[in-house]
This record gives structure tokens, sequence and C-alpha cells, in this order.
């Protein structure tokens, strides 16, 4: 396993674009937590401190960072979709078949190391949150601060589950930028499904709970958005307001299930092709 | 002797094209191979089976003595298929560091086939600045980086110039020497001729010949003659059933033997006839000969 990681790794470093892309897909999160985290001054005209609205306070701040840290996915996407596009235009793959390489371990090779980024990325958001949490949260009790965690292993699952889709279309379509505009195709599709639905059921309750089965809206709700939950901190009493954010089993699962789709018909994919 | 290769009825469809059926034929150890046909013959469809990039329709094959799975067998296997692929944006050196991480081989043995190929000075150069002739050689050093029992090269002299030709075959001739099997696949002829022992013939995906370069066609050879009187000669030939097919261009009498004949019983039997032969020279068909021979036979 971690010759196959070793081998990508090497592949993806030494390619200016990726690394560059790899960076940004790093930094760029942190960058902007940090940023707001500090006390701002516009001028003189007034100050903007997002630690005074208690959004880092824990628990909540484990789900806003993931919320808004999963967004700065789509710069990797990028790095696994062309990892797969350069494999099939540089005809490396076919090379790497050749010296030995099996199809299985060229699939698992892509598969272990987004894995393995996913799990850089949790880690070091968890770690980031951890201490901006420690800084400005006002409960710090071991049990208060530990008691979301739930959002660590929901965004590693997303993460995941969105490279691995993909890794998939990449597979697909050969070439990375088709394989990006697949991902938009299939964001229209889950949007006609979800109408669908609507109209073979009538209400849109029934019809959300379809599109939740779906691989893009699937991720998406691992981490439900985490406004309303603000809103809900500071007026407590509108009933109306509450819904349920908490990170489910079942989703999980759902999510796990489309990755693990994904990978296998890469690998059969792969398979069956003449290269 | 050591079979490497074997392939038994092996067949690959392409929708209504059938670009391999029913091949044979082994490959054993310490020859060089060849395999000759014109373009879209199978060669590369052939290779591309054997070496697991490309599924075949029905037979099969296997390699070494039948024990060894395809993807353990690829380890002692060193190949290059078409251009040389390797990663652009990488230099000499890391790319055959890749290639050390896919088959297991220590890295010190970069040095030595970069040596070997004369690329050593430039190893830190990207592989897209390499020229056409470089980039072959390359391939070459990264095929032979596990010590291979069996390298395999399809058209390794492809679009080189003619210096770049003649430093691939020097080095195939040096290779060999050293005991590795070889298996080409070219469609020009010459070059078979030149570096290989033994040859399979193919057209349209299906086997001509295979054996020796040098037992392709049991042929005598064939006679050039000029003489003073070239009509009195002319007769003689005919009238003899030593000789077979006759063409006359210009003064040039060209004459097929139909037995063995060398060339010092042919001036007697001239001179023996009152025949003055000026010019005469004893041939075999060169592998282009008789290559067109046998695919215009079929």
């Amino acid at each position: 396993m971690l010759r196959l990681i070793n081998l990508e790794l090497q592949k993806l470093w030494l390619n200016k674009t990726s690394r560059i892309l790899i960076f940004i897909s790093f930094i760029l999160p942190f960058t902007v937590l940090i940023l707001s985290s500090i006390k701002i001054n516009f001028f003189g005209f007034f100050t903007l401190e997002l630690g005074e609205l208690g959004i880092f306070n824990f628990p909540i701040i484990w789900h806003i960072t993931t919320f808004f840290a999963s967004y700065f996915k789509f710069f990797f996407a990028i790095v696994v979709v062309s990892m797969i596009g350069n494999e099939y235009s540089n005809k490396t793959l076919k090379q790497n078949l050749i010296d030995g390489l099996s199809k299985k371990e060229f699939i698992l090779s892509k598969f272990y190391t987004i894995v393995f980024f996913s799990l850089v990325a949790t880690v070091l958001i968890g770690v980031a949150t951890l201490f901006i949490g420690l800084y400005y949260s006002s409960y710090t009790e071991i049990a208060i601060i530990f008691r979301e965690t739930s959002y660590l292993l929901a965004y590693f699952v997303k993460l995941v589950g969105f490279f691995s889709l993909c890794l998939g279309f990449g597979m697909l379509v050969k070439r990375s930028a088709f394989a990006l505009a697949f991902l938009f195709i299939l964001f229209i599709v889950e949007w006609l499904v979800f109408w669908g639905a609507y109209e073979v059921f009538g209400n849109t309750e029934m019809a959300w709970k379809v599109k939740r089965f779906l691989p893009l809206e699937s991720m998406y709700s691992l981490i439900d958005q985490p406004f309303q939950r603000i809103i809900m901190t500071k007026y407590p009493d509108k009933i109306d307001l509450t819904y349920d954010y908490a990170v489910h089993w079942y989703e999980v699962a759902t999510v796990l299930g489309w990755t693990a789709l994904c990978i296998f018909l890469s690998y059969k994919l792969l398979e069956k092709r003449d290269l | 002797m050591e079979p490497i290769l074997t392939i038994n009825n092996l067949t690959k469809k392409f929708g209504y094209l059938t670009a391999v059926k029913n091949l044979s034929f082994t490959i054993n150890k310490g020859n060089v191979y060849g395999i000759l046909g014109p373009n879209g013959s199978g060669k590369s469809t052939t290779l591309g089976i054997v070496l697991n990039v490309v599924n075949r329709t029905s037979g099969d094959f296997y390699w070494f003595d039948g024990n060894t799975s395809t993807h353990d067998a690829l380890k002692k296997v060193g190949a290059i298929i078409e251009r040389p692929n390797f990663y652009p944006y990488m230099t000499a050196y890391d790319n055959l560091k890749l290639v050390c991480k896919i088959k297991g081989v220590p890295h010190t043995k970069i040095q030595e086939k970069l040596e070997l190929v004369g690329l050593w000075d430039r190893k830190d150069y990207k592989f897209r600045t390499y020229s056409l002739g470089m980039k072959q050689r390359l391939a070459i050093a990264s095929a032979l980086l596990n010590d291979p029992e069996i390298l395999i090269l399809d058209e390794p002299t492809n679009g080189l110039d003619p210096q770049g030709i003649h430093q691939i075959r020097s080095l195939i001739k040096q290779i060999a020497a050293n005991g590795t099997t070889i298996l080409l696949a070219s469609h020009l002829l010459d070059e078979v001729e030149k570096v290989c022992t033994h040859v399979v013939v193919l057209r349209k995906g299906e086997k001509l010949y295979s054996g020796r370069v040098d037992e392709m066609i049991n042929s005598h050879g064939y006679l050039e003659l000029k003489a003073e009187n070239p009509d009195l000669l002319l007769t003689f030939l005919k009238s003899k059933n030593t000789f077979g097919k006759i063409t006359v261009e210009d003064d040039l009498i060209t004459v097929f033997l139909d037995q063995p004949m060398d060339a010092k019983a042919v001036n007697q039997l001239m001179f023996d006839n009152g025949i003055v032969l000026t010019h005469l020279v004893k041939r075999k068909e060169s592998l282009e000969e008789q290559f067109l021979q046998l695919t215009d036979n079929q």
C-alpha cells in the first residue's frame, strides 16, 4: 500500500500544476479560517469580530469549519481528474501496466492517494479548529469540546466520496475538462430527478428524500448548512427554525456506498478497456 | 529449449475487424525473434495482449513455464510499445525512479542503464526536452532496468534519423550479445534480417511463417550474368532445366536456380559451352524479396 501511495505522490509532486493546486487546497481554507478568527477593523468605522457571534464556540465550531472548508475540495478535485486525464494523454497508463503494475494496483494507487489527502486535510482542519476553539470558545470542558467531532468524520467521508466520484468520471471520459463538465451535468440531473420525484409524489418532502440518496446531494447533506443553527442559538424560542443537522449513520453509509461503486466501476471499466 | 512465451490460438476482434486470427507460436530463450508484417497486420495487438494492455477475444498465452501469473511475469519482462511513453514534466532520472518503484528494483540500476544508452550526462533534463532518438534510448534503458529475461521492442527505429537508427541497432545487438532474448516487431525487413535469428511473419492477423530467418524460403539463390553474346547465353539457359525463371534488364540477365549450384560450377559450365561471361554474381534473395514472395503466394 505504501508503495502505491509513494508511486502516485511522486507523479503528483513533480508536476508543477498539481503541486500548486494541492498547496492551494490546503493553504486557502486555513487562510480563510485564520482571517475570519482575527479582529478586523474597517478603517475605524466598525470592527468585525466573527468570534463575538459565538460561531467559534464548541461544539458548533466543528460544524462551521468543516462546512466551509469542504468548499475548497474543488481544487483537489481538479488534481484528481487531471491525474487520470494525464495518464491517458501521456499514454503512461499503458506504460505503467507494461512495466508490471496491475490494473487493480493502478486504481488502488489513485484511491489510496485520495484517502491519504482526505485524511491529511481532515487532520489539519481538526487541529486548526481545536486551537481556534480553545482560544475563542466560552466553553472549554472536555465533554463539550469533543461532542460533535462526528463532523470531522463526515468531512473525511465527504472528501473521499467526492474525489472517488471525480476519479470515476475521469476514468470514464479520459479527459480532465470533460470529467469536470460531467460533475456539472450530474448536478443538473439530480435536480431533474428531484423534479421528477416531486411530480410522482406530489410533495417536496418525499422529493428531498429521494434526492438525498443521489451522489452529490448525499455528499452535500452529510454536513447540513449551519446558518439556520447559528440563528437558532440566537433565538432559542423559535421552534419553527429547528431542523435536523446532525450527522447520521445512514448518510455516511450512502456516501460510502457511492464511493465503493465509483471505485469498483472504475476498475471494471479499466479491466474491459483496450489501451 | 526453455520457453519464455507460448501463444496458443490467440484471436482478437475489434468489432468487425479481426486484428489477430488464431495465432500460435513459441519464443524460446536466447534467440532474437522478429515479428514481421506490414502496417496493420496485428503485430502491436499481439504484443499488447501478452503485455496485458489489450484484452484477448479467445485463445490463451502464458509466460515462462506457465506457472507465473502475467502480472508477476511482466516484472521479468522489459517492453516498449510504439512510442516511448514517459511523464513529460519529470526528468529522465525521476522517470526511471518511478519505473524502479513499479518493478521493485533498487535505484542503483538507474545509473548503470543510463550509462549503457549514453544518457547519464542528460539525466537531469526533463523528458519533454529530449529528441526522439534520446526518448527511444531512454525507453530502452527503462525496459532494461530489471535485467529482463526478454526485451520486447515494437518498431524501435520508427521515425528516427539514420544516425539514431544506427545507435538503436547497435544497442540491440549489444544487448542480444549479453544473452537477453529479444522480440522485435517491425515492418522494416532489412532491420529484422540484420538483427534477428528467428522470424514470425504476419499478414492481416494470420501467421504465414515462423522459424529461422535463413530457412524462410527453400531457395538456391539466383545469378546475375552478362556475356559478350547475350542471345547465345539466353538460349543456353533456357535449354537447361537447372535454371528457372529468367529476366532480362538491359544487358543484365537474372536467372533463378532450381537446383543448388555454386558460382565456380556455373562459370565452368558456361566456358565448356563456349560462352564467355563478363559478369557473374551469385546472390541469395533478400528478406524483402522472400517476404514479398511469401505474401504473394497466399
